[in-house]
């Protein structure tokens, strides 16, 4: 626990306000490098590919609000999918009973790690390849297709907001209500401040870590279906990149690993930040060929790096 | 009503620039009649090369052809930019994102070498919509819009085993070395191993390791099963893993069986060494400088000639005679590659 960190006051506040401002600094350097990206399709093109990386967030950052990391998100949005783009489409009842039962396996995970108090990066790390294996067992070829409707869905292009925004708005609003408006939600927050408290006061700290990896489960299987939506078609290694920039989100974002301080609209804006950062920024900026891979991974501490300023600045 | 509006704007802004481009082509068209130049739909068409990975010897030089090809064409007149892009993980979703970045920056053709035959498909088809010609090679995606180039991977294999006959005409235990699982590549390749053994049955595979096209896994998997093997007579191969076997028999001191090789510099010098007793073998691999061939095949489709949406090129393969000379042009650590020519890319395009 931070002791020094107040809890009112500039240091909270500046933790709100830096993922709006990278944001808004990477969007600056992307208007400049090329003004056509700044338009309705433009948007449409560089964002909706970030709608799976914002769930995907908001899935790490449940888990991460109850004081664990969860590594095998990605390869869990990997197997949803496979199942997304192979029985959802042919047998919708028997791939909508598939996806519920692996949330449910999600829940029983978080018991797993309370009951016998496991370190969860352990336990996720064994369960991602259980999720990769079965994903080829799923889909052994690249293939498959998804269903129309989702199809459809992902492709929306409603007047005057690109989708890609629209959807990023509703996220927010919807895990902010969550985690901040709900009195339960208060609970799991608290949870990861002080457990003990949280107990001694009458609540089932089982519980409350079912529901927390529950709703990891429900968001990562939002994020595969949104993912595969988009893509049209499966491949059982698509989710891997995701595990890593989840919980990247969460931290850009203002979130802390620990003591249950995490910032869902702050965590969007962390995975909006890092999708166009990684992908738009360095396409646009022309780094020759040889450069790219490791410019890109220095985008990334830039934009990491500059919270760890301002937080010490303002501590 | 934002939306109308912009659909207005991009229908106006597309009628003016259909017109502009028009009389950009017939003032061209006059000029290069003048000039007596043949590229006057190209000269400023921008291309893209979208990669997905770029960390083993063959995609390095792939790099390098397309960049340095693209360089001449630029230089020539003959497109007005040429821009190479690799991103920094192998997941797909980058890449998709990366083609839809590309759309952004207005490229008029991208060529891509795929992350997944089909996970690319829904940017693939944003691409193809808005105009921009895809092309794929090595790496092929299914989305239909999209032109392909493969190399006949199957003939590769069965040619393999026909060399392996007229080398060990008396026949024996084969030891296969696979690519890496999955892939279609490894699939064909092995499809082509098998039909040829059908014509050759003196032959048998006794068994099979997985080299992943490197040899350091090709060294390390064959080292654990060879003390359990029979005489082995031969290996067939996918390239990138002889040397490897080289090293793991030699290191088990076991007689060294004809291994079919793969263009990478560090085979072709091994066969050098071992050419001095006599030893003789084979060659086979894609050329990197399928590259260059799928950007020619992008410029002559923005240059509106017809071009067959799958064509298959022949593999680059060396024999006893011919492989010293092309290792002297290989440098250390890389892999044979041949880059085309317009005119070369032309005729395999024209040939069907």
């Amino acid at each position: 626990m931070e002791a020094s960190a107040p809890r009112f006051g500039v240091a909270p506040l500046a933790r709100t306000l830096l993922p709006a401002f990278s944001l808004a600094l990477v969007l600056a350097a992307i208007a400049t490098l090329n003004p056509f990206a700044i338009s309705y399709m433009g948007f449409n093109l560089m964002l909706n590919l970030a709608i799976p990386i914002i769930l995907a967030t908001m899935a790490q950052l449940f888990v991460i609000t109850g004081n664990d990391l969860d590594l095998s998100i990605g390869s869990f949005i990997g197997f949803v999918c496979c199942v997304a783009a192979t029985w959802l489409t042919t047998d919708p009842l028997l791939g909508a009973g598939i996806l519920l039962g692996s949330i449910i396996v999600y829940a029983l995970l978080g018991a797993l790690i309370h009951w016998r108090n496991l370190p969860s990066i352990v336990v996720t790390l064994g369960m991602s390849f259980v999720w990769q294996g079965l994903a080829v067992l799923v889909l052994p070829d690249p293939g498959g297709a998804a269903p129309e409707w989702l199809m459809t869905l992902m492709g929306f292009q409603p007047y005057f907001i690109p989708f890609p925004i629209l959807a990023a708005i509703v996220v927010a609003a919807v895990t902010h209500f969550l985690l901040m408006g709900t009195s339960y939600g208060a609970i799991l927050r608290a949870s990861g401040g002080n457990a003990a408290a949280v107990a001694r006061a009458g609540w089932s700290l089982l519980r409350i870590k079912m529901a927390l990896f529950a709703l990891a489960g429900l968001f990562g299987a939002l994020s595969g279906l949104a993912l595969i939506g988009i893509t049209t078609s499966g491949d059982a290694n698509i989710g891997s990149g995701y595990t890593l920039l989840a919980i990247a989100g969460v931290i850009l974002g203002g979130g802390e690993f620990v003591g249950g301080r995490v910032s869902p609209i702050g965590a969007v804006m962390g995975a909006l930040t890092l999708s166009l950062a990684s992908s738009s920024l360095l396409t646009f900026m022309q780094v020759p060929p040889d450069w790219q891979v490791a410019a890109n991974g220095a985008i990334l501490i830039i934009v990491l790096a500059a919270r760890a300023l301002i937080n010490r600045r303002k501590a | 009503m934002m939306g109308q509006l912009y659909s207005v704007g991009r229908n106006i802004e597309a009628k003016v620039m259909k017109f502009v481009s028009k009389a950009l082509i017939v003032s061209l068209m006059g000029a290069s009649l003048l000039a007596g130049a043949a590229h006057a739909a190209t000269t400023d068409k921008k291309i893209a090369l979208s990669n997905n990975y770029a960390g083993n010897s063959w995609r390095q030089a792939m790099l390098k052809s397309f960049e340095s090809v693209g360089k001449k064409a630029v230089a020539d007149k003959v497109v007005a930019k040429v821009d190479v892009f690799t991103t920094a993980d192998r997941a797909v979703p980058t890449q998709a994102a990366q083609i839809q970045n590309l759309i952004l920056q207005r490229y008029n053709a991208i060529v891509l070498n795929a992350s997944s035959p089909s996970a690319l498909n829904g940017a693939v088809r944003q691409a193809c919509s808005a105009g921009i010609i895809v092309v794929s090679f090595d790496s092929i995606v299914t989305e239909p819009c999209a032109w392909r180039i493969t190399v006949d991977y199957n003939a590769m294999g069965r040619q393999q085993v026909a060399e392996l006959a007229r080398l060990q005409p008396k026949g024996g235990n084969l030891l296969e070395i696979r690519g890496l699982a999955g892939t279609s590549t490894d699939a064909k390749i092995h499809g082509g191993i098998t039909e040829g053994l059908k014509n050759y049955p003196q032959f048998k595979v006794v068994r099979s390791v997985t080299g992943d096209w490197d040899q350091t896994t090709a060294q390390k998997n064959i080292s654990a099963v060879l003390p359990s093997l029979p005489p082995i007579v031969g290996v067939v191969s996918q390239g990138g893993d002889g040397y490897g076997a080289a090293q793991a028999f030699a290191a088990a001191r076991k007689p060294r069986p004809t291994i079919m090789l793969g263009n990478r510099q560090d085979e072709l010098a091994w066969w050098q060494q071992q050419k001095q007793d006599g030893y003789r073998t084979w060659s086979a691999s894609i050329s990197p400088g399928i590259s260059s061939f799928a950007f020619w095949v992008a410029q002559q489709i923005l240059d509106g000639k017809p071009v067959p949406k799958d064509i298959t090129i022949p593999y680059l393969a060396f024999t006893q005679e011919n492989f010293e000379a092309e290792l002297k042009a290989i440098p250390k650590g890389g892999v044979a590659s041949k880059d085309y020519t317009q005119a070369g890319a032309i005729a395999i395009i024209t040939k069907k």
